[in-house]
């Protein structure tokens, strides 16, 4: 899923400032399932919003609404008549939602409250952890399954560095050198032999060095 | 603001607190009437949202008061509790409102007089610390 946080209030306060009326706008997909923001974190995105305003001498006006999917245009559409009541709209979806709502209401000021962090997956409850980078070209196949892009801080194709200790990165004790992981599960799969194999430098046109990227089906575009 | 008498919502446990609260009341042991007792399954089932908008509706203060460590009923809902208590007093810093106006107790089923004696403790310290400024904003 793609992860995100909330950002610090003090700028979302700001950024909310000069409006009456706020659409604060929740997404029911990935922010909801990282608990940044949903029903549930849009609720207190708005008290807290709403709190801080009072105790400035002012208030706001704060519809809170969540639609299924912020990045599907769909749903952005049948936005229009909430929107047309709101000054601004605080959009709690990552960043593709806030950009999908900024294109389809183009004269209404959108600002993100959350920020977009990455790709992961759930460690434990409340811990999410990098995963993929959408590099393009998966390597999984060849690495046993373990990402050295996402999960090696030097992204090395043939790893582990010099830098790699009893397992752990030498950025932190708490990062594991993901090429010991990758050796570790190639032992266990009794792959070993895959390990010899040079995986050549890294095309980086599929990871976005070409610019933005984009999927088209043809049997589905219409 | 001599006086003032703070609105305190307690989020009481049914299988400790609250409990509590009622053998206070049968021993007819005196606690202050600014609390205002919400009965809950488990302290850990009260959520974030909860206690903010207690906050947002105008309570000087909340507490949340749950089972001793290690007697929680559903196993662990205390330790809950306890950890989104000081997720949520972070953020009522953030509001900008003082994070002492919420705090968490643990009180056993047979502690009438600690329950009476947390209730006062926790009118004294609000009062103190004064009426919330978003109740009295709002009431402008």
């Amino acid at each position: 899923m793609i992860t995100a946080e909330r950002k610090p209030l003090e700028e979302l306060i700001e950024y909310i400032k000069p409006f009456k009326r706020i659409l604060l706008l929740g997404c029911n997909e990935c922010v909801t399932v990282c608990a940044a923001g949903g029903r549930k974190e849009v609720g207190m995105l708005a008290s807290g919003l709403q709190m801080a305003r009072l105790k400035s001498g002012t208030s706001v006006e704060i519809q809170q609404h969540t639609i299924e999917r912020q990045c599907d245009p769909e749903y952005v559409e049948e936005l229009a008549s909430m929107i047309d009541g709101a000054d601004a709209v605080l959009s709690m979806a990552c960043g593709c939602g806030v950009q999908q709502i900024a294109m389809r209401y183009k004269d209404k000021p959108v600002f993100p409250a959350l920020n977009t962090k990455f790709m992961g997956a759930s460690e434990r409850q409340g811990v999410w952890a990098e995963r993929c980078q959408g590099c393009g070209d998966c390597l999984l196949g060849i690495t046993g399954g373990i990402c050295p892009i996402s999960r090696c801080a030097k992204q090395l194709m043939n790893g582990p560095c010099g830098g790699s200790t009893t397992g752990k990165c030498e950025i932190s004790e708490d990062v594991d050198c993901a090429w010991q992981l990758i050796w570790d599960r190639l032992k266990t799969l009794g792959l070993t032999e895959r390990y010899l194999d040079i995986i050549p430098a890294k095309d980086w046109r599929t990871g976005g060095g070409s610019g933005p990227r984009k999927i088209i089906r043809e049997d589905l575009a219409e | 603001m001599e006086n003032f008498e703070p609105v305190i919502v307690a989020f009481c446990c049914h299988y400790c607190a609250y409990t509590a609260a009622d053998m206070a009341g049968s021993q007819r042991l005196p606690y202050p009437s600014n609390v205002k007792i919400i009965r809950v399954p488990c302290s850990g089932q009260v959520d974030s949202l909860h206690i903010v908008k207690a906050f947002e509706k105008g309570a000087d203060g909340v507490y949340v008061a749950g089972c001793l460590d290690g007697d929680c009923h559903f196993k662990n809902g205390n330790v809950k509790a306890a950890k989104r208590i000081a997720y949520v007093q972070k953020y009522l810093e953030e509001i900008g409102l003082e994070s002492e106006r919420l705090e968490m107790v643990n009180i056993s089923a047979g502690m009438g007089h600690r329950f009476a004696e947390v209730a006062s403790t926790i009118t004294e310290k609000i009062r103190k610390l004064g009426p919330s400024p978003i109740k009295a904003s709002a009431s402008l």
